[in-house]
């Protein structure tokens, strides 16, 4: 097998409503992605993108309609779906097609356009229920973030106010990253706690934001990363990726095992006995703020209720001993599904090659773990990186 | 490092002043409920919960399948069940289906049912309950719509309420 | 397994996809184009000089080399058919009477092709390599989209 390596990252401003279309979104992220790494698109050998389902952004086949701003066009190309679990699903793709010895170099690019929908996504979201036994009952997407958020804290009594350190701690992080609309320097637990009521537990500041958006990466082999950039050598070392039980009412809601089992898989393929000790950073996927915690704890990076802890202790702070989601998360930096890739896989590149700015954390990293969850909240793909 | 992104967002009412194309699908669906989910609900129009048992792993599967998605063998039989359960999880909703803000919250969760495998239950309504009443680990029963009004779908349950009596409004 | 013959006499739930319509913005490109054809009567292209493409509708992206583009051109409004089909039944299977003529339109060798009908001719006319212009929408009429052009008609 190949190893792998991230040579370079882009991203595009997250917001709702963009005048770009999908495949110009594409372009930009995929351009600085290929600027990075100091490649042009003749020199990439195949292209995979990420994006929801079509009928999200409203056009059919839309891994086909966004290929040539992705760069896919008269190249080996595929598009690959995961749900928001797509954000690190895509570059496993990538990785698989070089580990396996295909190909030399390949550009993945995830877009995200549902501000198309009206008069919100909200209506087309509801699709993902089983249309027998769910959508009879006029669900909410929310519900079912609520009613897990309810079992994970009835399970290990964790309190509210710690779940909401998360937001605070996201949405200040995000001030430091130049992609994000909803950074707020000033919010506090009380304005989380207080703010306007969703579907309870949830509350408005509990979810991240809806965003238009697209990141890329550019992946390569590691023979390719040492002659492009041998200033700074980032390798995936270990990724893994599982799945629950598509009844969702038969589900351990408290405990996310399927993520347990993909990040074994991940820590056992790149050599981590102890991911407490051995994991110096990581980007759990956080549309809402508990899922940060309880992805933390189905990291395997503290024991089941133990993250609203390290939370509480500032831990989790940038400047604290294992910096959870510095980018700003999705709830800092905004929620465009797949592109949130570029919160994900590209800032623990940019971290672990020690260009993330303002944004760079105090321990100086040398190894990382970057999660997305989806599906219907049942999906894990996760990804160990690091420094050379 | 990331470049400053040179994104344009709109606003709402540029982006209705910008060139665009407005698009109506007319997406009309028949989505069959199969063979399982099929005699569920049929059951549901005379008052009863069914179940499918799994011979292999012995479980008591609620919603009911013909096949066990562990044992990957087809499932063995028909259990009836009480009906009872016991709430898992729930949700406080001041939003409907659409987004829209409402005044009443719709109480909604998750119970297992009383004679299937842990676990093994459905979404649905409470009702005949104060919001702060409810708990996880509640003890709940159906509250059936009158038979004449069944049509074999899930919300011929109306919704399930406290078990006892005191919890009730 | 069985096999149903009247899907609606087995157990089903009927529903469908509320979102009321979808709302697309053209792009920056797009808006390029939409507002030289809405203002001005204009047919604007994305010219790439390194790889000798242009593109209509413009791109800000040349889909070969990725380079950004940034310099538009006036393709004028005379093409010629690069190839055509005629329709004689709608999207739901109605007679279309008199028939529809679809054709891409071509602006010049090293350019890509605009879809569009085709009017002021008969069906058995057409042939590949005629020479058409763009027949506009009055000034008042057009709104920013691709039907302010009304059809290609023949250059007699």
């Amino acid at each position: 097998m190949k190893e792998v390596a991230v040579v370079g990252a882009g991203m595009t401003l997250f917001a709702s409503r963009m005048m770009e279309t999908g495949k110009e979104l594409c372009w930009e992220a995929a351009k600085q992605a290929l600027d990075e790494a100091g490649l042009s698109l003749q020199e990439i050998d195949a292209v995979i993108m990420g994006t929801a389902p079509d009928a999200f952004d409203g056009i059919h086949k839309k891994g086909e309609n966004l290929l040539d701003g992705a760069g896919g066009a008269n190249k080996p190309y595929m598009r690959v779906y995961t749900g928001g679990g797509t954000a690190v699903m895509t570059p496993i793709a990538g990785w698989w097609h070089i580990a396996s010895g295909m190909f030399d170099t390949v550009l993945v690019v995830n877009e995200e356009k549902m501000s198309s929908a009206r008069p919100h996504a909200q209506s087309v979201f509801a699709h993902i229920w089983d249309p027998i036994l769910d959508r009879p009952l006029r669900p909410n997407l929310v519900w079912i973030f609520a009613m897990e958020m309810q079992r994970y804290m009835h399970k290990y009594n964790v309190r509210k106010e710690d779940i909401a350190l998360v937001s605070v701690k996201n949405k200040r992080n995000a001030v430091d990253h130049p992609c994000a609309q909803l950074a707020d320097p000033k919010i506090t637990v009380e304005d989380v706690l207080n703010s306007e009521p969703m579907a309870l537990p949830v509350r408005r500041l509990d979810i991240s934001p809806p965003s238009d958006g697209a990141s890329a990466l550019v992946l390569a082999s590691l023979d390719v990363a040492r002659e492009i950039c041998p200033d700074r050598i980032v390798t995936i070392d270990g990724v893994g990726w599982c799945i629950d039980t598509t009844m969702w009412t038969n589900r351990d809601l408290a405990f996310p095992k399927f993520l347990a089992r993909a990040a074994d898989q991940a820590y056992r393929m790149a050599g981590i006995k102890d991911p407490k000790k051995e994991i110096h950073i990581a980007e759990p996927y956080d549309p809402f703020n508990y899922k940060e915690l309880q992805h933390m704890e189905g990291l395997l990076l503290c024991e089941p209720g133990e993250a609203a802890i390290l939370t509480r202790e500032g831990v989790t702070q940038r400047d604290g001993r294992l910096p959870v989601c510095p980018s700003g998360g999705l709830l800092g930096v905004g929620n465009p599904i797949a592109a949130t890739m570029g919160i994900k896989v590209g800032e623990i590149y940019w971290q672990l090659a020690r260009k993330a700015g303002k944004r760079q954390v105090r321990n100086d990293p040398v190894t990382g773990v970057c999660q997305a969850w989806g599906d219907l909240m049942q999906f894990s793909s996760v990804l160990v990186m690091r420094r050379r | 490092m990331i470049s400053q992104p040179r994104g344009r967002k709109l606003s709402r009412e540029e982006a209705e002043r910008v060139p665009h194309v407005v698009a109506r699908p007319k997406a009309r669906y028949a989505w069959s409920a199969g063979p399982a989910t099929g005699r569920f609900l049929e059951e549901l129009k005379e008052g009863r919960v069914l179940a499918r048992r799994c011979n292999g792993c012995g479980r008591v599967l609620v919603p009911p399948r013909m096949f066990c998605e562990r044992c990957f063998r087809p499932t063995d039989e028909w259990v009836y069940l009480p009906g009872t359960g016991t709430i898992q999880t729930y949700s406080i909703s001041y939003i409907d289906t659409d987004a829209n803000r409402i005044a009443k919250p719709i109480l909604v969760g998750v119970l297992a049912f009383d004679g299937a495998s842990e676990g093994c239950g459905i979404m649905h309504y409470f009702g005949e309950v104060a919001p702060e009443k409810l708990y996880i680990g509640m003890e709940v029963e159906p509250v059936w719509k009158p038979q004449a009004e069944r049509e074999g779908a899930i919300t011929d349950i109306k919704y399930f309420r406290p078990r006892r009596k005191e919890d009730r409004q | 397994m069985e096999k149903i013959s009247k899907p609606t006499e087995i157990k089903h739930q009927l529903g469908h996809m509320e979102v009321d319509h979808y709302h697309y913005t053209v792009g920056l490109a797009g808006e390029r184009f939409f507002t030289a054809l809405r203002e001005e009567g204009k047919l604007l292209g994305a010219r790439c000089e390194s790889c000798g493409v242009t593109y209509i509708p413009p791109r800000i992206y040349c889909e070969e080399c990725f380079a950004e583009l940034d310099e538009y051109v006036d393709l004028g409004l005379e093409g010629e058919v690069r190839s055509f089909t005629i329709a004689r039944i709608d999207r739901d299977g109605r007679p279309l009477d008199p028939p529809e003529i679809r054709a891409l339109i071509s602006f010049g060798e090293d350019t890509t092709d605009l879809l569009h009908l085709l009017g002021e001719v008969e069906p058995e006319e057409v042939y590949i390599g005629m020479e058409v212009e763009a027949v506009l929408k009055p000034k008042r009429e057009r709104e920013g989209k691709v039907t302010d052009i009304r059809y290609f008609r023949p250059i007699k």
